[in-house]
């Protein structure tokens, strides 16, 4: 699920947020780092992805977080809602194709027991894919999530994802109900096929 | 149904799941967490009296370690127990890879096996005439993983688990009883509950 082929591009030119950065300006997964941090969400488990591999070494490198990576990303949704329940709190990241293997423990954990599970989803699948299986596996995403009736953002823009990310942890915290930020390629830069 | 084996690790006795859940309950004297997977497993925990401590799930089959590993890292100070299914542990081998390389000492796992999907009408699980659970918990790296050969060797096993430097797995061959009790199937005051029996939440 998490290593494929093909580049990110978020070390080359196509690296929307490393364009027109001025020197004070975050990158996304500074974002993501820091309201993680604010919100006091320490627990990160994860199933890699190629876009999610600065964010996730940033993670390690933070002695704040316990961070680990997971077989499966429904083991990471266990573990979450097993240490929220005793006082912890998580956030899972995934790439699409990870989120695809998670509706049954939606159904039967985290919804029914109104855990505010927090998800970070790298989008492929879309805007340049170049492997027809992530492209399909990407379209039962969020008909999923309209079907459990969960709240979801697709971030698209950086000027607006701190406010996306920010107030989507603590809606899912205070209301109990799961969340899942879906990182759209216009944010991260995504994954293309560059030979 | 139930067919043993011919390897020596499963040259166990045949015990019975409420009997080991209602021994593992008898020596909990310090609030541990005991958290129960899909089915006759937490059944049998909720037939073992309703301690506060005590997290029933009603679906998500195989998480019943990841949940406990969870909680296991959320207080470091309290002791966790997991009671799983053969077949339930069977969809999510990943996660004892996990445990074992996160290592934490208080989190002890309870694998009770009967080779079937029993509350499904007992057909045998594709593990049931070939694999050791065992065998695999200790190639997936947690070293102290055993079979209980009796209920006398599974309450040591319970007693060293609880003092013990790293996770430990207790390997259990049990008959093919259903459960005793029937968990009443209310998520949000199970949750609830268990939220209040390990000091997170204060009663409204």
């Amino acid at each position: 699920m998490a290593a494929a082929e093909g580049q990110t591009s978020s070390q080359t030119s196509h690296d929307k947020a490393s364009h027109d950065r001025t020197p004070h300006e975050r990158s996304w997964h500074e974002i993501v780092l820091q309201t993680l941090k604010r919100n006091d969400i320490r627990l990160v488990p994860y199933v890699p992805d190629r876009v999610l591999t600065t964010l996730i070494k940033n993670i390690h490198a933070d002695p704040f977080f316990t961070t680990f990576p997971t077989a499966r990303e429904e083991e990471a949704v266990g573990i979450v809602s097993g240490a929220w329940m005793a006082g912890l709190k998580g956030a899972v990241l995934m790439q699409t194709s990870g989120f695809a293997t998670l509706a049954n423990v939606l159904a039967s954990l985290a919804i029914p027991y109104q855990i505010p599970l927090i998800m970070f989803v790298s989008e492929r699948g879309t805007l340049g894919e170049f492997n027809y299986g992530q492209a399909l596996v990407c379209r039962t995403m969020r008909p999923v999530l309209d079907s459990l009736a969960m709240e979801h953002h697709t971030a698209t823009r950086l000027d607006e994802f701190e406010f996306i990310v920010d107030r989507s942890i603590k809606q899912a915290i205070t209301t109990q109900a799961p969340v899942a930020l879906i990182l759209s390629p216009l944010l991260t830069g995504g994954k293309v096929f560059e030979k | 149904m139930n067919q043993p084996t011919n390897t020596p690790a499963r040259n166990t006795k045949i015990m019975n799941r409420f009997d080991l859940t209602s021994r593992l309950v008898a020596k909990l004297k310090n609030e541990e967490a005991v958290v129960g997977g899909i089915g006759n497993t937490n059944f049998d925990l909720w037939a073992t009296g309703q301690r506060p401590q005590n997290f029933y799930m009603l679906g998500s089959m195989g998480l019943a370690f990841p949940i406990a590993l969870g909680v296991a890292l959320a207080q470091p100070k309290r002791h966790v127990f997991a009671l799983e299914g053969d077949g339930s542990i069977l969809m999510q081998l990943g996660c004892l890879s996990t445990i074992a390389t996160l290592k934490p000492k208080n989190l002890t796992m309870i694998v009770m096996d009967n080779g079937v999907y029993q509350i499904t009408g007992a057909q045998p699980t594709p593990a049931a005439a070939s694999a050791d659970i065992i065998a695999i918990a200790i190639g997936s790296g947690l070293a102290n993983s055993a079979w209980a050969a009796d209920e006398e060797d599974f309450e040591r096993l319970v007693d060293q688990a609880l003092t013990a430097s790293g996770p430990t797995l207790i390997g259990v061959r049990i008959d093919d009883r259903p459960g005793t009790g029937a968990t009443r199937r209310d998520p949000v005051q199970i949750r609830e509950r268990f939220m209040l029996g390990l000091g997170v939440r204060e009663a409204m």
